[in-house]
Order: structure tokens, then sequence, then C-alpha cells
């Protein structure tokens, strides 16, 4: 599946040993815009990355749903079990449907 | 005891006199949470480091870009220890004023504007190479005069409250105040992340939330007061560290 590109920092390990537990950490740029609904505001539609997936070696490692109190330039951090070298795919999707998308690759010897 | 003299006659004069003019300062750093400052110090967790990112893209873009006249951006390291200065001209320039001058004059492009997101990228980019060197702008010659105009701004009383810039980042710097700590009011972690923000912001703008603070005037972004009161602040902290892109509550 395609993906818009999302401004994102990805900190992986250089290199893993296989069956090495690694942590895998990101930064994603985004407002996350909370609904606006007060009397004397104008009205803002809510705008988050509402849910956030991971995959590596084609299984999903990661999931998590991302609420409105949650901060701008959101901050992940999860750990993960090398297995083969290969992409991770990190996949947001945001309020309004678009999914944005963002590949790093891990290298596993 | 001999042995200690021995070491500062070692030292050149200007480093002892600074020893003896930061002796009450600390770093900015060292007012933050041990959490704060743990992902200060760390790249993977500290959102400031997107800014950073798209500041070295556009070091490179543009068929006149930053890269073809200064070369690899590493070519910045210590720069950003040396400003606020004085250019020829006559001009009070901080590093957003360098880079906006660069822009129009050599690049022949339009200016960012301050506090834009473009602006704010390279100047966090370019001061992330000076991160950890001794601030040392210059403040000799014409500089001088600039230097007692931005320290009268931070000696004086402003605003409703009635209060100077030292009556809190000297007499009270460690004490809590609004559910933060009160630092030596550096400015050399700026730009900064500011969670309170949630994005990156120049000093000039921390500055304005100070203003308000006491009550008094908010100056305008890039202003001549803020920028004395800048060239100030960089003096002051003379042989501190650079902390940009620093982590603010």
């Amino acid at each position: 599946m395609s993906g818009s590109l999302i401004t994102a920092r990805i900190t992986l390990p250089a290199t893993a040993r296989r069956g090495e537990v690694v942590p895998v950490r990101v930064i994603v740029r985004h407002p996350m815009d909370r609904a606006i609904d007060a009397p004397g505001l104008t009205p803002v539609p809510r705008r988050i990355l509402h849910s956030m997936r991971v995959t590596y070696a084609g299984e999903e490692v990661f999931r998590m749903a991302l609420s409105p109190g949650i901060t701008a330039n959101p901050y992940v951090e999860f750990t993960t079990v090398a297995v083969e070298t290969g992409d991770i795919v990190f996949e947001w999707i945001e309020d309004g449907g678009t999914v944005y998308r963002r590949e790093a690759r891990l290298v596993v010897t | 005891m001999r042995r200690a003299a021995a070491l500062l006659a070692l030292l050149p004069p200007i480093a002892i006199g600074l020893l003896a003019g930061a002796a009450e300062l600390r770093p900015s750093r060292d007012f933050l949470s041990p959490e704060l400052r743990g992902q200060q110090e760390d790249p993977s967790r500290h959102p400031g480091w997107l800014w950073v990112d798209e500041g070295e893209v556009l070091w490179q873009e543009g068929e006149r870009s930053c890269q073809s006249c200064h070369g690899d951006i590493g070519s910045m390291a210590g720069v950003a220890t040396r400003y606020p200065a004085l250019e020829q001209d006559g001009a009070l320039l901080n590093l957003e004023g360098r880079i906006e001058r660069c822009r129009t004059q050599y690049q022949s492009e339009a200016a960012f504007g301050y506090e834009s997101e473009a602006l704010l990228s390279l100047t966090a980019a370019i001061a992330t190479r000076s991160r950890g060197l001794p601030m040392s702008v210059a403040v000799d010659g014409p500089a001088a005069a600039i230097l007692e105009e931005g320290r009268r701004l931070y000696e004086t009383r402003q605003g409703q409250l009635n209060l100077a810039c030292g009556q809190c980042h000297d007499d009270n710097a460690g004490r809590r105040l609004r559910g933060d700590v009160i630092s030596n009011g550096l400015g050399t972690g700026y730009p900064a992340y500011r969670l309170e923000w949630n994005t990156l912001g120049s000093l000039h703008r921390r500055l304005r939330a100070c203003s308000l603070g006491v009550r008094a005037t908010q100056f305008d972004l890039g202003s001549r007061e803020y920028l004395t009161l800048e060239l100030f602040l960089a003096h002051r902290a003379t042989g501190l560290p650079v902390e940009a892109p620093g982590l603010r509550r």
C-alpha cells in the first residue's frame, strides 16, 4: 500500500544480531490539531494522526491508537525482535483518511 | 597552590576573565529536569531535530545554495558562538539576521521572514554545529555601546509588575516559578523546542513571552531592543556552551 510522505525521524541500531531485542524510536512531524468548538471561537475540525501501525518482515509488530490529548510531533518508542534484514514500515492514518508512510531498514547480522 | 598559580599563568588572560565572569551563571541545561536534559542531549528523542534535518536540506537547496559559497554545513562550527555581531556597515545582526542578509544580498532571494519555518530550520541547523562550544561574542569597539544599551534593558525595571530581568534570572535562579525552574536566562539554547509552543521558536519569541510575563511592552521579533538584549545575554553567557536546539518546558 502506498502513502503520502511525512517528515519523521526514525532511529534504529546500525546493526542487530538475530534474536536481539532492538529499540525503535520515531518522532513524526504533525500538528495534532484538536477540535476547537467553543463559543466565540472559529470552529476547527479535529485533524490528528489517530492510528499508527508498524510492520516488519511482513508482520505487524506495533499498533497504537493516538488520542487528541497527545502532543504535536508525537514521539513513540517500542522494541521488537530482530529476525531478518528488512524494512520496518511505519504507517500513520490521519483524520480524513490520509495515510502517511515511512520506511527504515534494519540490518540483521 | 603553586601548581594552581602556574596553571593560571598558562591560561591566556581572556580565559581567566571568563572564569571569573561566569562563576555564578550555570548553563541552562543545569536547570532542566533530568528527563528533559536527557531528551535534549538525545537527537533520537528530541523533536527539535526535525527542524535541524529540514535546515540541512535547505542548506543545499537552490541554484545559489548556502553550500555553493560556504561548503559543507560542518564549516559552520563555532559560528553561533559569535552572534549577535556587528556587520561592517554597523548593522547588529543575530544568526537569523545574518541568514536573511545572505539570502537577500548574495542569493538574490526573498527573505524568509522572522519566525518562519524555513528560517527557524536553517538557524537550528547552523546553531547545532556549535553545540557544546563556548559563547564568545565580540563586544569591543562600536559594539561596546550597543552592549551597554542591552545591559540597560536587562537592568531596567519594566512593566506593570515592575521587574527587571535580573530579579528573576540572577536573584531567583534555581527557584520555581509557575511549575518551572527559573534559569539564568542565557538564551544559549535558542532556537529551542518549547513544549508549551509545541514547536521550535526563536529567542525573540521567548523574550516576547518574558515581556508579557511582567506586563511590559512586547517588542517586535528582530527589533533593535531585543537584538541589543540578545547581545548582552550572549556576552553574559561568555564561556558557557551553546545548547541549540534546546528543549524547554
